[in-house]
C-alpha cells in the first residue's frame, strides 16, 4: 500500500513525512522524523507521555493519526526550549527535583505549559486536574505540583516586570549550588 | 570458637539445633564445616544464596570475610531487593 | 583497603553532600534528549514482535514456521527450538542464584504456554506490519488445559497442576506427589504456646492482596545486534546492564565478554526491570538475521507477559499484655509466584515482624506457582504484603487496648542490640526515631471531622550492599570523569558526583558522571534493593581516595618531600613539613601529570558490605464517603532515616513515589482476569494507578540515624517508602468507617459493599 505523503510544521519548521494509515503522529515522530521526546508509554491516551500540542490543543500524540497533521502546526518537547534557554517550566523542573526517571517528563512538561498559557494563575488542584492526564510513577507528583506553581509564579513575575511583557524568560541552569 | 545460630528452616533441618560451635575462620570453612556435620543442609547451602551475619553485619557472598573466635554468625537467605 | 567506616559523619563541615545543586542528567531529561530504550535507531534495523499464548494454560503440540517465515520483508523467526534447554538447577549467573531452566522457558515457552501472554514464537521483519502480518501466520496447536489463578485453589492436592516435577523444598520428608507449592520457608524462635500464654489480648486475622504491577511507564525495550562472528551489542532499557548480560549469555551460549551490554536511561524500574524478557529474544533474532533488532513491548504485553508482584493469602496472629507489651507473633503467608518459582515470600517473612521486639515469633511462608506471568521484584519484595497484615494486627491491638498506636510501637519498637526475626542483632537503626517524629508531628494533632480516620503503620527493608565498581579519571585539565556501573533510575548520578567532589574538594561542576555499559568497568550488581547511593558510593569514595593518594605521590615527587608530608585538602595538596608552605591545585596536578608518572585514575572493585536497614513510620489520614464507598487520602506524612541524605530532594523523591504507589495498592491496583485466565485490565485506563488528582502533597521527615559502615553514613531510601502505606491506609479506612479491612484493594464497591453489610448487621 502507497505511503500518504504529509506536509506539516513542527515546532516552528515546515516538514514533510511519508506515513502509512495506520501509524499514529506519535509513531511519525518517533520513527520517521526521530524526534523521540515524546513517549510511547501505553498507546491508548491513557499516560500522557506522547502529549503534544496540535493546532495549540494539547493531544495524545498515540491518538491522532500521522495524515492528520497535514497543514497543522505540532509543538513537542523539542521545541520548548529556545537555543539554550530553557522554558522556566524546564528550569524550575531541575531545580526543584520534579522527575526521577524522566521519562514522563516531556509529556508532563508539555501539558503543564499548555496549562499555564490558558491559566496563568492556576490553583493546586486546577493543576492537579490538568494533569491528570499524564500518568507518573516515580515522583508521587509532589514536587511536579509544586515546580508547576513555582514556575507559574515566575513567569507571572516576569511579565509584570518587563515593560514589552515579552521578557527573556529562559536562564542557562545551574548545574552546582554548593 | 564462633556460635552459629540456627532459626526456622535451617534449624528443622539442623536436626533442631539451634546453636552451633563451628571451628572456622571465615565463611567459606564455614559453609564447609556445616556441610559436613548436617548434611541435610548441605543442597540448601549450594542451592539458595546466603547472606552470613557476622556479629549483626551482613556479609553477601563474601567467602572470606573473617570470623572471629568470640563471633555470633547467623545465615540468612540472600536478598536482592527490587 | 580504605576504612570506610564514619560514625562521625554528621559532625562533619560538609560542603556539597546534603545541598539540593540540580542534577547533571536534567537538561537531557526535560528536553526530551536523554535516550531511553525505544530511543535506540540504528542502520539497517528489523522490527521484532512476539506471538504471545491466548490461554492461561496450555500445551504446546507443535508450532509451524513455515508460513511465516516465507512472507517477503520477514528476516528471521525464532521459537523455543532456536535455545537450548538448559537444565533445573540453580547456578550462579549475574551473581544470583538463578534456575535457568525456568528462565529459558519464561522467555520463551517450550512444553507448556504457563500464562496469557507467554511468548511462544517471535519474528523480525523490516517493519512493524510485516512483523504484525508474521505473528498472524505462525500456526500453534495448543492442547487447552485447566487453569489456576488463586494461590489457595493452587494450593489444593487437586488443583491443576503447573510443573509435574515440582516437589515442595523445606518440607521433611520431601513430598511424594507434585503440587504447585514449591518451596516452604520459615523463621523464628521461641516458644509461641508460652508467648501467646502471657498475653491478655490476642488478635488474629486473614488477609489477601491481589498482584499489582511496578507501573514503570516506559515498556520494556532493547536493540541488539550481533554480527556475523558473534560479538554481540544490546542496549536495553534494564536495572542492571552487567545482569543482562550474565542472563542472556548464558540463554545464547556465549561467553559474558562475548556481549556488550549499554544501559539505556530507564524509565522506571521498581524492581521489574531486573530480569530479562525481550532481549534474549532479540539477540536470537539478531544473530539468525544478521541485523540489528530493535523489541519494544506494548502496554498489553507488559500488563499480561512482564512480571507484577505476588499476590497473597495470608494469616496473622499477635499476642499483647494489657499495658501493650507485644508477647508473641505468629504468620502464615501464602504468595503466589506466577507461573515459575520466586515468589518473594522468603523476604516477607523475615520483614513481617522486624519493627518490633520479639522474643517469641514464627513466620511460616509458602511459596505457589498459578498461571500468571511469573513474578518479578517490586520495590522491597514481599515487605509490603506482609507489612500489611502485621502492622493491621498491630492496630487492632492497640485500639483493644486502648493505646495509641504510635505509643504502642515505640513500646515494642526495634532497637539497636534487637534480634531480628531472622536471627541476627540490628546495629543502629532509626524506627524509634521515626515514631517520635510521628508523635510530634503537626499532623497528628490535627482534628478529624465524620467519615474521616487517620492510620498509622511502620515499616522496614534490609537494603543490600554488593558487588561495585567505580573508575575516576582525572583529564588533563583537572575536570574528572567519573564512570559508575549502575543504572541511574532516581537522580544517583547527581548524588554519587556530589560524593566525589566532596572527597576531591573541588566544585560539584568539575566532576562529570556516567553510566559505564559492561566493558567499561568490572561486574556491578543491579540498580535495586536501594544499594546504589550506599555501595556505589562507596566504590567512588574510595576511587576518589585513590586519586587523592595518587596525587599527594606526585606532589612530594615534585617537591621532593616524603609523602607523609603532604596533605590533600580542598582540592589542594599541601605541604606540612618543616620550611616553607608548598601548594599545587589538582589543576596543576593534572597538567603535569603525564610527566609525573602518567594518567591519574582512581579504581574501586568492591563488594560493599554493611547496608544498614531503613525503617520508616508514615501518619495518613482519609476520608471515605459512605455514599459511593470512595477513599480520598487527605494528609499523608511519609517519616524515614535515611542514616544521611546526600541529596535531600531526592531522599525525599524516593519517600514521596513509593508512598503513592502504596496508595494505588492499597486502593484500586489490581489484576481482573475472566474465567479462562484472560487478563481483562491490560491497560494503564483499568488497571488503575494514582494520578495527580488521586493524591495531595506528601510531606516527608527525613531522620538521620547515620548508618557507621559508610563513609557518609548512608542507608539506603528507596524501597522501604511502599513497605508502610497499605496498611496505614487500612488502618485509616478501619477507622474511619468502623470495619476493618483485610483485603486489598480498598477500591469502592469493596468499601461500599464492606460498609453496607456492616450496616445490615
Amino acid at each position: 500500500m502507497a505511503k500518504h505523503h504529509v506536509t506539516t510544521t513542527v515546532n516552528g519548521d515546515s516538514v514533510e513525512f511519508l506515513c502509512t494509515t495506520e501509524q499514529t503522529l506519535l509513531d511519525v515522530l518517533r520513527d520517521e522524523l526521530f524526534l523521540t521526546g515524546s513517549k510511547e508509554g501505553c498507546s491508548s491516551g491513557d499516560c500522557g507521555a506522547c502529549s503534544v500540542m496540535l493546532d495549540g490543543r494539547l493531544v495524545c500524540s498515540c491518538l491522532v493519526l500521522g495524515v492528520e497533521a497535514e497543514g497543522c502546526e505540532v509543538e513537542t518537547i523539542e521545541g520548548m526550549a529556545h537555543g539554550e534557554h530553557l522554558h522556566p517550566l524546564q528550569r524550575v523542573f531541575i531545580e526543584e527535583a520534579a522527575l526521577q526517571c524522566g521519562i514522563c517528563t516531556p509529556g508532563i512538561l508539555v501539558a503543564a505549559k499548555a496549562l499555564l498559557e490558558k491559566q496563568p494563575d492556576p490553583s493546586e488542584t486546577e493543576v492537579r486536574f490538568w494533569l491528570a492526564g499524564n500518568l507518573c510513577r516515580c515522583t508521587g507528583y509532589d514536587k511536579i505540583v509544586r515546580a508547576v506553581l513555582d514556575a507559574a509564579a515566575q513567569m507571572r513575575a516576569g511579565a509584570a516586570s518587563s515593560a514589552s511583557g515579552k521578557s527573556s524568560i529562559g536562564n542557562k541552569p545551574a548545574t552546582a549550588r554548593a | 570458637m564462633a556460635r552459629l545460630i540456627l532459626s526456622g528452616n535451617l534449624q528443622q533441618l539442623a536436626g533442631g539445633d539451634s546453636e552451633v560451635e563451628i571451628d572456622a575462620q571465615n565463611v567459606k570453612q564455614l559453609l564447609r564445616a556445616l556441610s559436613e556435620r548436617y548434611p541435610a543442609l548441605a543442597p540448601h547451602l549450594e542451592q539458595d544464596s546466603f547472606a552470613i551475619a557476622i556479629d549483626g553485619e551482613i556479609f553477601q557472598d563474601v567467602w572470606f570475610a573473617p570470623i572471629g573466635p568470640d563471633s555470633e554468625v547467623h545465615l540468612i537467605p540472600a536478598i536482592r531487593g527490587g | 583497603m580504605n576504612d570506610m567506616t564514619n560514625p562521625d559523619v554528621l559532625a562533619r563541615h560538609l560542603k556539597i553532600v546534603g545541598t539540593r545543586p540540580s542534577r547533571p542528567d536534567g537538561v537531557d531529561k526535560v528536553t526530551g534528549r536523554a535516550q531511553f530504550g525505544a530511543d535506540m535507531y540504528l542502520p539497517n534495523m528489523l522490527t521484532g514482535r512476539v506471538l504471545r499464548s491466548p490461554h492461561a494454560h496450555a500445551r504446546i503440540k507443535s508450532i509451524d514456521v513455515s508460513k511465516a517465515q516465507a512472507l517477503k520483508g520477514v528476516k528471521a523467526v525464532i521459537t523455543s527450538a532456536d535455545f537450548d534447554d538448559l537444565p533445573s538447577e540453580f547456578i550462579p549467573a549475574g551473581e544470583m542464584m538463578v534456575n535457568f531452566r525456568d528462565m529459558t522457558r519464561n522467555v520463551m515457552a517450550r512444553e507448556k504456554a504457563l500464562y496469557e501472554g507467554h511468548a511462544v514464537a517471535a519474528v523480525a521483519a523490516v517493519s512493524e506490519a510485516v512483523a504484525a502480518q508474521a505473528l498472524g501466520l505462525i500456526e500453534v496447536d495448543y492442547e487447552v488445559l485447566p487453569h489456576v489463578m488463586d494461590v489457595d485453589e493452587a494450593m489444593q492436592p487437586d488443583a491443576p497442576l503447573l510443573h509435574d516435577d515440582m516437589f515442595t523444598i523445606g518440607v521433611e520428608p520431601t513430598p511424594a506427589k507434585a503440587s504447585n507449592i514449591a518451596k516452604r520457608v520459615e523463621f523464628g524462635f521461641g516458644d509461641l504456646e508460652a508467648g501467646f500464654a502471657k498475653a491478655d489480648v490476642v488478635i488474629e486475622r486473614e488477609f489477601t492482596t491481589k498482584p499489582v504491577h511496578q507501573g514503570y511507564i516506559e515498556p520494556h525495550a532493547c536493540v541488539a545486534n550481533v554480527s556475523e562472528d558473534g560479538q554481540a551489542e544490546l542496549w536495553c532499557t534494564t536495572q542492571g546492564q552487567f545482569i543482562v548480560r550474565a542472563f542472556c549469555a548464558r540463554l545464547l551460549g556465549m561467553e559474558v565478554s562475548q556481549l556488550r551490554v549499554k544501559a539505556s536511561e530507564i524509565g522506571g524500574g521498581f524492581g521489574g526491570k531486573t530480569v530479562v524478557y525481550l532481549e534474549p529474544l532479540a539477540l536470537a533474532l539478531s544473530r539468525k538475521a544478521c541485523h540489528p533488532v530493535k523489541m519494544v513491548m506494548s502496554r498489553t504485553e507488559v500488563l499480561q507477559a512482564s512480571g507484577p508482584t505476588s499476590g497473597s493469602s495470608m494469616w496473622v496472629k499477635i499476642g499483647a499484655t494489657k499495658d501493650g507489651r507485644i508477647t508473641a507473633g505468629d504468620a502464615l503467608l501464602k504468595y503466589q509466584a506466577g507461573a515459575f518459582q520466586g515468589s518473594p515470600v522468603q523476604p516477607g517473612a523475615m520483614c513481617a515482624f522486624a519493627c518490633y521486639e520479639m522474643e517469641h515469633v514464627r513466620i511460616v511462608g509458602f511459596d505457589v506457582v498459578v498461571n500468571r506471568p511469573k513474578v518479578a521484584a517490586y520495590r522491597a519484595p514481599g515487605g509490603p504484603i506482609a507489612a500489611f497484615a502485621v502492622e493491621s494486627v498491630v492496630d487492632e491491638i492497640a485500639l483493644r487496648i486502648g493505646m495509641d498506636p504510635v505509643e504502642f510501637r515505640l513500646k515494642n519498637a526495634a532497637k539497636e542490640g534487637t534480634r531480628a526475626p531472622y536471627g541476627p542483632k540490628f546495629g543502629p537503626i532509626g524506627l524509634v526515631e521515626t515514631l517520635q517524629a510521628a508523635k510530634a508531628h503537626d499532623h497528628y494533632k490535627i482534628p478529624l471531622k465524620p467519615n474521616q480516620g487517620r492510620g498509622v503503620a511502620s515499616g522496614f527493608w534490609f537494603n543490600i550492599g554488593g558487588e561495585t565498581c567505580a573508575s575516576m579519571h582525572v583529564g588533563e585539565d583537572g575536570s574528572v570523569d567519573l564512570v559508575v556501573g549502575t543504572p541511574d533510575i532516581g537522580g544517583s548520578r547527581a548524588s554519587l558526583s556530589m560524593m566525589a567532589a566532596e572527597e576531591l574538594g573541588i566544585a560539584l561542576e568539575h566532576v562529570h558522571p556516567s553510566v559505564g555499559d559492561t566493558s567499561a568497568l568490572g561486574f556491578n550488581f543491579l540498580t535495586g534493593g536501594s544499594r546504589v547511593t550506599f555501595s556505589s558510593g562507596m566504590a567512588v569514595v574510595e576511587a576518589a581516595r585513590d586519586v587523592i593518594a595518587q596525587l599527594r605521590e606526585r606532589a612530594a615527587k615534585i617537591w621532593e618531600v616524603p609523602v607523609e608530608e603532604v596533605e590533600w585538602l580542598d582540592g589542594r595538596a599541601n605541604f606540612i613539613g618543616a620550611g616553607e608552605p608548598k601548594s599545587l591545585t589538582l589543576v596543576e596536578l593534572a597538567k603535569s601529570a603525564g610527566k609525573t608518572g602518567g594518567p591519574i585514575i582512581g579504581n574501586a572493585a568492591i563488594n560493599a558490605t554493611g547496608a544498614g536497614p531503613s525503617l520508616a513510620t508514615h501518619l495518613v489520614d482519609v476520608e471515605v464517603d459512605p455514599e459511593t464507598g470512595k477513599v480520598t487520602i487527605l494528609r499523608y506524612t511519609a517519616i524515614q532515616d535515611a542514616g544521611k541524605a546526600i541529596h535531600p530532594a531526592y531522599v525525599e523523591g524516593q519517600m514521596q513515589g513509593g508512598a503513592v504507589q502504596g496508595i494505588g495498592w492499597a486502593l484500586n491496583e489490581e489484576y481482573i482476569y475472566d474465567k479462562h485466565g484472560h487478563l481483562e485490565n491490560a491497560g494503564f485506563l483499568d488497571y488503575r494507578v494514582p494520578v495527580c488528582s488521586d493524591v495531595p502533597m506528601i510531606d516527608t521527615v527525613i531522620v538521620e540515624v547515620p548508618n557507621p559502615n559508610h563513609p557518609y553514613g548512608v542507608r539506603g531510601v528507596g524501597e522501604t517508602p511502599i513497605v508502610p502505606p497499605m496498611a496505614a491506609i487500612a488502618n485509616a479506612v478501619s477507622h474511619a468507617t468502623g470495619v476493618r479491612f483485610t483485603d486489598l484493594p480498598m477500591s469502592p464497591p469493596r468499601v461500599l459493599d464492606a460498609i453496607d453489610t456492616e450496616q445490615a448487621a
